[in-house]
Parts: C-alpha cells; sequence; structure tokens
C-alpha cells in the first residue's frame, strides 16, 4: 500500500506527518530545527528521500537544510559528515549564500521612492521534476535562484529582474517568489508568481521573463487596474497533465488561463468572497480545483468564523462549500499561500495548514475533512510526497 | 585556547553541546576568531556575519569581559583574559524584546 508524507512548515520549525494510503492514522515527527521559522519543505519528485526546507530567523538569516533519507536525517548542503571528509577540502558552507547577480538594481519601496534589492528569506524551494541535485528557490526581495549541486551553492537567474521589476513593489508581506511551477512537458518553461510583482515565465530555461498578466485587474490595489506588473498574485496552480492551464488565487479574483497566461479569466463565479490564497488542483480531475475563501484583504479570516474549502468541479466558476470535518462557527484562522497540497492517490487527498496550527486532511477529494494534528505553531506550508 | 559562546540555535545549527574552543594565532582578534569558527563550522557561515562584506549581522551581538564589542572594528583585540581562556567570548542573538 501507498504510504504518505506531509512535509508541514511552520513558524517554530518543520514537522512530518505519514500515514498509509488509508490516511487515518498519522505519525508525527518534529519539531525539526526547533524555534526557527521555516517557510517551505518539498521533496524531489525524482528521488523522494532528497527533500530540501528553507530555515530562517531574523537574527541569524537563512539556512537551507536538505535530508537524503526521507526527512530522518538534514544536513546543510556541503556541511554533511560524508562532505566533511571530502576530497575538494573544508566545505565552503556556501549553502545559504544568495547572491543577486550584477547590478543589483532598485525596485519601488512602500513610499514610492526607488530601493535597492536586499535578501531576506527564501520562501520556496522547487526541486526539479528530474534531477534531485537540481531545485530553484524563489526569494524575498523577489528573485529566483537556482543550485545544480543539491543545495551546495545557488545562482541568481536574473533575467527574472529584467522584466520590468523597477516596477515591483512589497506589499505588507514583503516582496517575494512565493510560487514556482516547472512545466513538466516543457523543462525550458517555468512560471513563476511574486507578491506583489505578478506572474512571469520564462520559454527559455531561466534566462529571459516575460510578464503574463494580461486580464489581470487589480482596481482597488494599482493605479492601473490592468498594468502589466504590480499584481498582488497569491498563488498559482498546474494540473501536470496540462500545463498550459494554470489557476490562480490573485489577492482578489480567482482565475484561469488556458494559454500558459496569454489571457487570463475570472472564474470567481458564486464565491462567497474571492479574496483568498491558496489553490489547488486534483491530481485525478484537472477541471476540480479548491481555494479557501477569506474574508477580505482587511480580515485575514473567514467568513462567518466558518472554515470552508470551496471546490469546482467545472474548472471555476460553479463553486460549492466543502464543510464536514471544519469548524463551522468561531473560526478565525487563515490558510497561507503554501499551506495546501494534493496527493496523487487515486482517491485524490487534499490538505492544509492553517495558522491557528491544524494540518486537515480530506481522504476523499473534498468531501470530508480530519484534522491530523490541532495543535502545532501557525503553519506557513504544506507539501504531500506519495511514496510507493 | 579560546572559548567562544554559542547562541542555543547557532550550537544546534553546528551540532556542539557547550562552549567551542578554538585554536587562534595571535593577534586575536574579533574577526580571527569568526573566521576560526566558521573554518571549524561551515554551516555557520552567513549567520553572524555576511559571506562577502563580513559586516555582522544586525542583530548579532559580541561580548566579552562584561563589555559590548559589537560595535568595536573588527580587528580589534580581545581582551587578554580572552586571550588566555580565563573568559569566554560570547555571541549573542539580541534581546528581541516584547
Amino acid at each position: 500500500m501507498s504510504k504518505i508524507r506531509v512535509l508541514v512548515g511552520t513558524k517554530k520549525g518543520a514537522f512530518i506527518l505519514t500515514a498509509d494510503g488509508k490516511r487515518k492514522d498519522w505519525k508525527i515527527s518534529g519539531p525539526h530545527f526547533a524555534g526557527w521559522e521555516i517557510y517551505h519543505v518539498k521533496g524531489s519528485a525524482a528521488d523522494p528521500n532528497r527533500i530540501y526546507a528553507s530555515q530562517t530567523s531574523g537574527w541569524f538569516g537563512q539556512i537551507i537544510q536538505r535530508s537524503d533519507d526521507g526527512g530522518k536525517t538534514w544536513n546543510t548542503p556541503g556541511s554533511s559528515a560524508e562532505e566533511m571528509k571530502g576530497t575538494e577540502g573544508m566545505p565552503k558552507g556556501e549553502s545559504n549564500k544568495f547572491v543577486y547577480e550584477g547590478e543589483v538594481g532598485k525596485h519601488l519601496w512602500y513610499d514610492g521612492t526607488p530601493h535597492p534589492w536586499e535578501f531576506k528569506r527564501i520562501w520556496h524551494i522547487e526541486p526539479s521534476l528530474t534531477d534531485p541535485d537540481t531545485a530553484y528557490a524563489g526569494a524575498e526581495d523577489a528573485a529566483i535562484f537556482k543550485t545544480t549541486n543539491g543545495g551546495r551553492t545557488w545562482r541568481e537567474l536574473s533575467g527574472l529582474r529584467q522584466a520590468k521589476s523597477q516596477l515591483w513593489q512589497p506589499g505588507a508581506g514583503g516582496m517575494g517568489v512565493h510560487t514556482i511551477l516547472l512545466d513538466p512537458k516543457n523543462e525550458k518553461r517555468i512560471y513563476v508568481a511574486i507578491s506583489a510583482g505578478g506572474c512571469f515565465r520564462t520559454d527559455d530555461g531561466g534566462k529571459t521573463w516575460k510578464p503574463i498578466t494580461k486580464g489581470l485587474k487589480s482596481p482597488y490595489e494599482l493605479p492601473d487596474p490592468d498594468a502589466e506588473v504590480g499584481h498582488c498574485v497569491h498563488r498559482i496552480a498546474l494540473h501536470p497533465s496540462r500545463p498550459d492551464v494554470l489557476f490562480m488565487q490573485k489577492h482578489w479574483d480567482v482565475l484561469r488561463t488556458d494559454n500558459a497566461g496569454e489571457q487570463w479569466n475570472e472564474v470567481s463565479g458564486n464565491l462567497p468572497t474571492d479574496f483568498g490564497f491558496p489553490i489547488d488542483v486534483n491530481f485525478n480531475e484537472p477541471e476540480t480545483i479548491y481555494v479557501v475563501p477569506i474574508t477580505s484583504d482587511s480580515l485575514h479570516y473567514p467568513p462567518e468564523g466558518k472554515l470552508r474549502v470551496y471546490r469546482s468541479k467545472t474548472g471555476g466558476n460553479e463553486w460549492e462549500p466543502l464543510t464536514k470535518g471544519l469548524p463551522q462557527k468561531d473560526c478565525y484562522v487563515n490558510v497561507l499561500r503554501d499551506a495546501m497540497a494534493v496527493d496523487t492517490l487515486d482517491q485524490c487527498g487534499i490538505y492544509f495548514g492553517t495558522t491557528g496550527g491544524q494540518v486537515y486532511c480530506s481522504a476523499d477529494s473534498g468531501d470530508t475533512w480530519n484534522a491530523i494534528v490541532h495543535d502545532l505553531p501557525a503553519v506557513y506550508s504544506v507539501e504531500v510526497q506519495t511514496l510507493p | 585556547m579560546i572559548r567562544v559562546v554559542l547562541p542555543f540555535h547557532l550550537r544546534n545549527l553546528a551540532r556542539v553541546d557547550g562552549d567551542v574552543e578554538l585554536e587562534v594565532a595571535a593577534p586575536v582578534t574579533i574577526r580571527a576568531v569568526v573566521d576560526a569558527l566558521e573554518a571549524r563550522y561551515p554551516a555557520l557561515r552567513g549567520t553572524i556575519r555576511d559571506h562577502d562584506t563580513l559586516k555582522r549581522r544586525p542583530f548579532v551581538r559580541f561580548f566579552a569581559c562584561k563589555e559590548d564589542l559589537s560595535l568595536e572594528p573588527p580587528d580589534t583585540p580581545l581582551p587578554e583574559a580572552v586571550m588566555r581562556g580565563a573568559e569566554p567570548f560570547l555571541i549573542v542573538g539580541a534581546m528581541a524584546g516584547g
């Protein structure tokens, strides 16, 4: 029977939740890296035992952790006992060195003045679909970095910051690359989303990028609602069988594109509010998508104190609330952008974590939900591995 | 032998339990001690000071002999009591307040 491994990043450490394919009885491991903010933990599709984690601290900065045994043991890449004995001499300890390439340049600051890029942290790590040693990292201030040696060193794909980045401007949550989607049918194509820069695509492996924002409208956030860059994209998602079809949860609005971002169309439909953070796609049904509506940008909690996942089986516009097993009164948590994931079992499992420390699982595509854990620190990210 | 006291999170990162003891050739300065520390524990690189500029991270402080040495130039010699191992060199995470 298949196994499920849920990788949870929280405000105070990482947790690993494991179960068999029934997804009923869970074992909890952690906290790993106790006391550190763990923005993201994600395993390699090419080698499930290879897991990367972004560990960060306001005091001590950025750390990258790597496990080669499914999360049992961890090392900062380049400093494991084996590598210390290597023939290359002392390791350089550069796994947390993220340096912007070339002229650092400036983006807009909160007051509208130009402000130089400053590295703060890694929000998201996206391992390659084919090579365990290759991964991409999304940074705040917004940039994308790549490693080809298992995280020992990172190099910026600086072409992204050529895409009108002088007009990008941080929102209240900072300006970070939070979503990186790799096209499983075209290794040269990558999508990224930036808060609050917009959505971008490369078709040449990261050398050049272009904004893909036609159809986005942000009348309450931008002076030009149809601007090419600056939209506060909260999350994008794709189904691996149809990488030209993307779904987006924007600051306000849920949208889709059927042509790799050339044109977006709103599909908020009958949602109670189209503000929210995560969005994801059912592994077995490419037109079935999930969002968690949040009251507003002023009230970061569910409408009416009811935690409801909304599911559309029509790729948007027609939505149904999913409530069984979720708190339907006095619930004022949020679900952050990287805190929803799906497994790849025949009956697709949906997972999400909350700022209140709960991680919920639905083993039946969202019909019913159970809390795997209730009292973790605030959940920043949730990823799932389906293991043989 | 120079004794270095690390904060909780950096001890965990370096995987050490107590004080760190380092051989540091004269002149024993702030820079020389942190250089030796990072050479012994590469995982600490970038956590105390910037990789390239070697500038101290804003919320990391250096104490010794009841003095705050954080704002001293990196080539400042450490107190004699630290050089002979009688007193430790403390690397401290600044108070968060609250």
